[in-house]
């Protein structure tokens, strides 16, 4: 018997399916190692423009990482390297034993089936149900008959609480269920590997502590590793095993969530308990307030005794 | 110090390089998706669903107008030729204004406005919802499983539209003609028999409107996949499917008329 969704206890149904797993997923057989990603000195720019400098990771296996940073300071341009939609200026990515930059489209689709993502808005197919958007992946890469795939998509809305709401239409979800309906079709395939891009933005508190709990379950039910990009600082600290924060392109800081905490460099400090002063600035770089009002040239301008007049 | 005209030839100097680029990006877009239309042919139920969108859905204002189309060239062919004593070569009339010029044009036109538009829309959507991105994640390819469906049902659907287009325009042209005004109903259906060539007429307007359908489609699936992923950027791009193919078809349909008919 399966228990309530929501309940640990109810990821019953998806350690049967992680079983399943070894069924329909064709994966090369790399030697299994302790280390999934491995970012090697990875430098990206638009044009000119750098995005990220030097970057080094290490992403271990079955750990949740937590990739950290104020917007803009290039999270999701190096989840997408991971990701292989782009390729890096220079530097490695290796994924799972497979450096992503060499690999061509066929070998980057091969590596995308066994990864899971989960975009920020859920990025549901609006024209396919829950269930579709769910089934969407089962039915392009397993040649699975429609009954197991009906099983199977049950099992993991079951998971994330949703075997419900199989039969509504997207439009039909709050941003919340939105999300959720999106990791079960993340987790669809039970990839390595799975990637969360700002899981926790635009959700109310009830639905955003539902997310920060399945990221947690799923990567330990499943035996996934899983690598959250956020600027959620609280509820990504108390889910995830390994941090790394990014600024301005380069990585500042990383280490264990409690070491984040305690980190005294300012701009790690601004942003974990987000302090209006510090090093990262409020105001976008602007020239003279005062000048950018024409004070000046009103004062000029007004006649002799004007200001006690108005 | 640089002449004042400079900032405006270099602008156009940019507009046009862009221009340029955008047609490579459109010439690379229609190849790759020839290129990934196997999956469309190995799963024939993706261009049906399409073939329904874009197809079956366009069918009413495809049919109506063509019924208007004909009974206003019904009346003004009966008025011309009146002139000239032969009303009763109107069906010959109807028939070769529909099936050579306003069954592809006009129907192209508006396939261009209702279906085109409505395809620009959908993709560019689902480019800023980050559904084509969620699409690539997943390791299936947005252009074999989005556009090519949809390009193959573009142009299955046009001559079929641009079929019933003219023949609901001939309907028209009997309703006015015959039923209405009172031309003798032998000598237009008979006339139009013998004037109306199969190889000439029909194949030619058959040829029009899949060429018409290549461009349509072409063009809105491309505009959308290029689209900004904003709101101004996915309405910008539907106003350009339209305009852009409007003036395609009619251009097209010079080029082709002076090869198909210039020697008749």
């Amino acid at each position: 018997m399966l228990a309530k969704p929501g309940h640990p206890g109810s990821l019953v149904a998806l350690t049967i399916s992680f079983r399943i797993r070894t069924l329909f997923q064709a994966t090369n057989c790399v030697v299994s190692s302790e280390i999934l990603i491995e970012i090697k000195d990875v430098n990206f720019a638009y044009g000119r423009r750098p995005i990220l400098t030097g970057i080094n990771m290490i992403i271990p296996r079955g750990k949740v990482v937590a990739l950290m940073g104020i917007s803009g300071s290039g999270k999701t341009t190096l989840l997408r390297l991971i990701g292989g939609v782009m390729k890096p200026t220079s530097g490695e990515i290796w994924v799972d034993g497979e450096c992503t930059s060499a690999l061509d489209q066929e070998g980057i689709y091969r590596l995308r089936r066994r990864m899971g993502m989960l975009f920020q808005f859920g990025a549901l197919f609006t024209d396919l149900s829950v269930f579709d958007n769910v089934a969407f992946q089962m039915r392009e890469h397993v040649d699975l008959p429609e009954s197991m795939i009906r099983d199977l998509v049950m099992m993991k809305l079951h998971a994330v609480g949703l075997r419900g709401a199989h039969k509504l239409m997207p439009a039909e979800l709050s941003g919340g269920m939105a999300r959720r309906v999106a990791l079960a079709r993340a987790i669809a395939l039970d990839p390595m590997i799975m990637m969360y891009d700002e899981p926790f933005t635009g959700l109310d508190p009830i639905s955003l502590g539902v997310i920060a709990n399945l990221v947690r379950q799923l990567n330990d039910t499943l035996g996934t590793t899983s690598l959250v990009v956020t600027h959620d600082v609280q509820e990504a600290l108390d889910v995830v095993d390994y941090v790394y924060y990014l600024s301005d392109g380069k990585m500042m800081a990383h280490g264990t969530p409690d070491e984040i905490r305690a980190n005294k460099d300012p701009l790690v400090h601004q942003f974990v308990y987000g302090e209006a002063e510090g090093p990262v600035e409020y105001q976008y770089p602007s020239g003279e307030y005062a000048a950018e009002l024409k004070l000046g040239k009103r004062r000029e301008a007004s006649p002799p005794g004007g200001r006690h007049a108005a | 110090m640089p002449h004042r005209s400079l900032p405006t030839v270099r602008s156009i100097g940019a507009k046009a390089i862009d221009n340029v680029l955008r047609l490579g990006y459109a010439t690379r877009f229609i190849g790759l998706t020839l290129a990934h239309s196997g999956t469309s042919f190995a799963r024939p139920g993706l261009i049906v669903r399409e073939l329904y969108y874009t197809g079956v859905l366009s069918m009413i204002i495809i049919l109506v107008s063509g019924l208007f189309v004909g009974m206003v060239l019904g009346l003004q062919g009966y008025q011309t030729l009146t002139t000239y004593g032969s009303e009763s070569a109107l069906g010959v009339l109807v028939a070769l204004s529909l099936v050579r010029e306003l069954g592809p044009v006009v129907s192209a036109l508006l396939f261009a406005s209702r279906a085109g538009s409505a395809m620009t829309a959908e993709i560019g959507l689902m480019k800023a919802t980050e559904q084509l991105s969620a699409m690539e994640m997943m390791a299936v390819d947005p252009i074999a499983r989005v556009v090519a469906p949809r390009f193959w049902a573009g142009v299955i659907s046009m001559p079929l539209l641009a079929a019933m287009f003219s023949a609901m325009g001939v309907f028209g042209g009997y309703i006015v003609g015959v039923v209405l005004i009172g031309v003798d109903e032998g000598s237009f259906w008979s006339q139009m028999q013998s004037a109306v060539d199969i190889r000439e007429d029909i194949v030619n307007g058959v040829i029009k409107s899949f060429v018409f359908g290549i461009a349509i489609t072409w063009i809105s699936l491309f505009e959308g996949y290029d689209a900004p992923p904003t709101a101004e950027g996915v309405s910008g791009a539907t106003t350009r499917t339209v305009v852009t193919s409007s003036l395609a078809v009619l251009a097209l349909d010079f080029i082709l008329t002076s090869f198909m008919f210039s020697g008749a």
